[in-house]
Formats: structure tokens, C-alpha cells, sequence
């Protein structure tokens, strides 16, 4: 009678040590995400300290010409970072009207059958991967643009791929911003309904402000997509670093000049295979400068109910 | 009662009333104006690219002919790299997810993480391909290879598949959890053979997400250096001999569909154009198709379950 029960716990540590290990390998396995994080910031710090040990940060900031390749070397990076935000801004003309007022259209205004066809379309449009779209802007919007309005528009140009940029972006931007709308308790909505306001009141001044920390957080998530987006651009923009601020224009981003370079044969070690990582480096400062702000905005603007 | 004032309230109604009425037909516009433009960008594309579809077409290798050029190199690059990916990101992603849901403590390692598993969500894909580069092709000596691809992907579609794992499992409610505890189980059998189980459907539909994503990504792979013209297939997985099993295909270098398609795309001819709107009919056919599999998937599975 007495030994029965220390001969139940006598394979207790046997279960206890699989228990253990079990959750060791779950956490290391969770874990991953911080290494991963940890290796992307080491290897763009670690190769871009070898580019900056031949290029001054003076020269990188200020030349205006980016040519790593040429004998003439020039190491500027404005030009890739004005072609970056050239293309990223007219995305951003095209897809912040459109994907705001859709939001609101679907969340104050559409029937509920409309509502329900449109999120799960729109969520399949998201899916689409982006080398497509890069067909339409080299070869639907860009001469559909030559034969209309802009006759004078080169074959490439950032206007033609930031618009289909801006297209591709819309289901984003209106989705994330629809479920902050979505959000604001029914109430509010009442009252504003009860003092006389209508339905376009009601979403333009009690529901909009009340929502603006998730819709700028579709902004932002529309921004870092924009700026990071590589396929459109490498096909439609040209590929040229050229630094210029007009949308008609082709150039190069920060994005296309590490394709082009990855699609030629560079030797590891190379000022070339560095310079890549350079820019790379400037495209993941400026995503975590936007979504800083991103988060500065939000907590500027967030209501609590 | 002054008749002035109630006919200036009246059309002071009647003009908001307008104002509501054309928001709605604005609303409705942009919408169809943001959809309707993807459908006639899909449908140029399918007048471009269906005619050239055929059988020989998905078994030719690329030419340097318009009219002989096929994807066959390029899907099968599409298949074994999907392969790794699947086995990578799938294990790693379920595990990741099942910690944070139910076993990690409120500390500041578990936010770190969470943190870290939001934040790569953001991370512009081409970056993925530059620590690839540096990580898998030089550091780890994999060369510009199936196997590296593949990591690579796995590494870009991982946190899809732990935010939908942890979503999943958020959804079984407690009292499973503790009809399991009653009966003495511990928290893996519970975890293993009660909750998991339950959260198939709400996993399945995020891992069939991230691999329609991961076919369609093109930066990453090509920054770690997939070839653009491959005029042969990887070694068969498969052999005759012992031990049956050859893992040499992970070494092989590749092309997969996306990179074929801009290839295609970079050449002035127009004939090479046919061939990448055709590419593009596949690859969208094909992440289409996953995506809508994953969304019925979603719907069935919430319909069915009633707890």
C-alpha cells in the first residue's frame, strides 16, 4: 500500500524531462524570430563597414551621382533614395484617396452583401504576386499614358510603375484602415446620429477622427510596401540611377540597383557586392524611420474607449 | 412657428441628404474603379498570354527562339523550392507559434520576441534576399542553390505562418484545454493531441497564404543569385540504385516562374512579351488558385466548428 504510490511517481521525472525538452525546442524555435532579426542587422552593418571603409559617409550623402560599377566611381546615394521616393509618393497619391474612401464606402455606407463580396476579393487581389504588375506598368499603363495625356512619356518612366504601385497597394491600405473604422463602438455613431448629423457627418467627423491611429497605420503599412516594392520598378523605371524628382523621367531605385547588380556576376568582397548591402542598409533605415513615425503618429491619435 | 426658419431647416436637410447620397455613388465608384482596373489589367493579360498556353509550352526549356521557349525549368524550380520552403517554414512557424500561445511567460523575452515576429513582417523582401546572400550562399557555403532559395523563402514567409498558427490556436477555447488537464494529460499531450487538431483549418489556411506569397517573390531570389537562363533540370530526387534517395537537387542551380517571367519581360522582342504574359497567366493562375483554396478553407472551417 505504501509503495504504490512512489512506484506512480517514479516515471514522473522520465515525463517531466520530455515535458522539458519539448518546451526548450518551442523556444528556440520562437526564438528564431529575434535571430533572424539579429542577422539581418549584423551581415548589412558588417558588409556595409567594409564599403565604408573606401567611401567617405560625406561622399554618400552628398555626390549626386551613383556609379559603382564604372571606372569613374561615384558613390552618391541620393539619386537611388530620390528614385525610391519619387516612385513611393506616387503610389501614395493614387493609393491613400482611393483606399481611404473605399474604407470609408465599406465601412458607413455599403450593404452588408456588397461588404461581404468585396473584403475577400480584395484579399485575393493582395495575393497577386508583384512581378505581374510589373507587366501592366511596362506594358498596359505606361503606353496607355503615351496615347492619352502624356505623348512625350518615355517607354520608361517612375510614373507608369508608381501608379500601378498605388493600384497594388489599395487593398492594404483600405482593408487595415475598414477594420480601425470598424472598430469604433457603435455608440459613438448613435450620438452623432441623435444630435441630427448624417451618415457622411458621421463617418467625416466622428468616425474618421476616432479611427485615425489605425488609418494612419494603413498609411504606413502602404508607405513600407511602396518602398520597398522591387519588381515594378525594376521592370518599368529603367534601371538607371538618374537623380531627379520628375515622374517622368526613368530611374533607378534602391531596390532595382540591388536586382540589377545580383543579376550580374559580381566577386564576393568586391566594392560592388558591398555597395549592395550599403543600400540595402539606407532602404531598412528609411522603412524604420517611416514606421516610427508611423508609431509617433498612432499614439499622438489613439482614442481609447 | 416661422415658416422662414422651418424652409431654411427643410433644405438645409435636403442638401446634407445629397451630400450622403453622392458620398455613397463616390464610395461605390473607387471601388469599382479599384477593382475593375485589376480585372481589365488581368484581362489584357489574358488576351496577351492565353494563346500562347499549350502543352509544349510547360515542357520546353527556355530558348533562345520566342516560339520554342517554355517554363519547364522554371516550374520544377518552383516545385523543389517550394519544397524546402514548406519544410522549413511549416515546422518552425507551428512550433514558434504554439510557444507564444501556450507556454511563453509575460516577460520581456517573450515581447522581444513578439516584437521581432511583427516587425519582420515589415521588412522589405529584398532585404530578406541580402542576408540570404551573406548568410546562406557565402557564410554557410551553400551556393547559389535550391536549398538557399528555399531558406530564404522560409525565412520571409515564417511570421504568416506563426501569426495564423497563434490565431488559430486563440480560437480554441479553454475548457478543452482543462478537460485534458482533469484527465491528467500533460501540457504537451494536451497541446499535441486537443488543440493542435482543433486548429488545423486556421494553420492549413495560413501556410497554403504564405507559399502562394512565397511562389509569387521575386527580389530575394534573384539577390542571391538564381540564374535566369536554365537549359536543364536539377538531379532527380530519386534513383534507381541504393539508397534510392539522392539530395544532390538541393545544390543545383535554378530558375523558378516569377524570374522567368521578368527575363522574358527585360527583352525587347515583342514575342518574348507573349511568353512572359503567358508566364504571367501561370503564376497567377496558381497563387490565385491556392489564395481562394485558402479563404474557402477558412469559411468551411468556421462554418463547422461550434464550440
Amino acid at each position: 500500500m505504501t509503495d504504490q504510490p512512489a512506484s506512480r511517481f517514479a516515471h514522473r521525472p522520465l515525463r517531466h524531462w520530455r515535458e522539458r525538452l519539448i518546451e526548450s525546442v518551442l523556444f528556440l524555435a520562437a526564438f528564431s524570430a529575434v535571430m533572424i532579426t539579429v542577422a539581418i542587422i549584423a551581415i548589412l552593418i558588417y558588409e556595409s563597414w567594409s564599403f565604408f571603409e573606401h567611401v567617405s559617409l560625406k561622399d554618400f550623402l552628398t555626390d549626386t551621382q551613383w556609379t559603382p560599377l564604372f571606372s569613374d566611381a561615384h558613390y552618391g546615394i541620393m539619386p537611388l533614395v530620390a528614385g525610391t521616393l519619387v516612385t513611393s509618393g506616387v503610389a501614395l497619391l493614387v493609393a491613400v484617396p482611393l483606399g481611404t474612401v473605399i474604407a470609408i464606402y465599406l465601412s458607413e455606407f455599403a450593404p452588408h452583401t456588397v461588404r461581404e463580396t468585396v473584403k475577400p476579393v480584395l484579399e485575393l487581389l493582395a495575393g497577386v504576386p508583384t512581378i505581374v504588375f510589373g507587366y501592366f506598368a511596362l506594358l498596359f499603363v505606361t503606353p496607355l499614358l503615351q496615347a492619352t495625356v502624356l505623348p512625350n512619356l518615355p517607354g520608361f518612366n517612375m510614373l507608369g510603375p508608381g501608379i500601378v504601385i498605388g493600384i497594388m497597394i489599395v487593398p492594404y491600405v483600405s482593408s487595415v484602415s475598414e477594420d480601425a473604422m470598424r472598430a469604433v463602438p457603435m455608440h459613438i455613431r448613435e450620438g452623432s446620429y441623435a444630435m441630427g448629423a448624417t451618415r457622411f457627418q458621421t463617418a467625416l467627423r466622428v468616425v474618421t477622427p476616432a479611427a485615425t491611429s489605425g488609418i494612419v497605420a494603413a498609411y504606413i503599412l502602404g508607405i513600407s510596401r511602396a518602398v520597398g516594392e522591387t519588381m515594378v520598378v525594376a521592370v518599368a523605371a529603367g534601371q538607371q540611377p538618374n537623380f531627379t524628382w520628375n515622374p517622368m523621367e526613368p530611374a533607378a531605385t534602391i531596390t532595382t540597383y540591388i536586382v540589377q547588380v545580383s543579376l550580374g556576376d559580381l566577386p564576393h568582397g568586391s566594392i560592388g557586392y558591398q555597395s549592395i548591402f550599403a543600400a540595402g542598409l539606407v532602404l531598412l533605415l528609411m522603412t524604420l524611420l517611416f514606421n516610427i513615425v508611423g508609431h509617433l503618429l498612432r499614439k499622438r491619435f489613439r482614442q481609447a474607449y | 412657428m416661422e415658416p422662414q426658419n422651418v424652409r431654411e431647416i427643410r433644405a438645409l436637410i435636403v442638401r446634407h441628404k445629397r451630400w450622403d447620397k453622392m458620398f455613397a455613388i463616390v464610395g461605390l465608384i473607387a471601388m469599382l474603379v479599384g477593382v475593375m482596373t485589376l480585372f481589365a489589367l488581368f484581362l489584357d493579360l489574358a488576351i496577351d498570354g492565353l494563346p500562347r498556353l499549350s502543352w509544349d509550352f510547360f515542357t520546353s526549356f527556355p530558348s533562345r527562339r520566342a516560339g520554342q521557349a517554355g517554363i519547364l525549368s522554371a516550374w520544377v524550380g518552383t516545385t523543389l523550392v517550394m519544397l524546402v520552403t514548406a519544410l522549413t517554414a511549416v515546422p518552425l512557424g507551428i512550433a514558434a507559434g504554439i510557444y507564444l500561445e501556450e507556454y511563453a511567460p509575460r516577460n520581456w523575452v517573450t515581447d522581444l520576441i513578439e516584437i521581432n515576429v511583427s516587425n519582420l513582417a515589415g521588412v522589405p523582401s529584398i532585404v530578406y534576399g541580402l542576408l540570404a546572400l551573406g548568410l546562406f550562399v557565402y557564410a554557410l557555403d551553400f551556393g547559389q542553390s535550391i536549398l538557399s532559395a528555399g531558406l530564404t523563402l522560409a525565412l520571409l514567409i515564417l511570421p504568416v505562418v506563426i501569426v495564423a498558427t497563434r490565431e488559430a490556436i486563440r480560437a480554441v477555447p479553454g475548457v478543452i484545454r482543462e478537460a485534458a488537464y482533469a484527465l491528467g494529460a500533460t501540457k504537451w499531450q494536451t497541446v499535441a493531441d486537443h488543440v493542435l487538431p482543433y486548429s488545423t483549418g486556421g494553420i492549413l489556411t495560413g501556410v497554403i497564404i504564405g507559399l502562394a506569397r512565397a511562389i509569387g517573390e521575386t527580389a530575394p531570389v534573384i539577390t542571391i543569385g538564381a540564374l535566369t537562363f536554365i537549359a536543364f533540370l536539377p538531379p532527380a530526387p530519386l534513383k534507381a540504385e541504393a539508397p534510392f534517395l539522392s539530395f544532390d537537387w538541393l545544390f543545383a542551380p535554378f530558375t523558378v516562374m516569377p524570374i522567368q517571367m521578368f527575363n522574358w519581360l527585360s527583352r525587347p522582342e515583342a514575342a518574348f512579351l507573349t511568353n512572359a504574359a503567358a508566364a504571367g497567366v501561370v503564376i497567377i493562375v496558381m497563387t490565385l488558385a491556392m489564395n481562394a483554396f485558402a479563404i474557402w478553407l477558412r469559411y468551411r472551417y468556421r462554418k463547422r466548428i461550434k464550440w
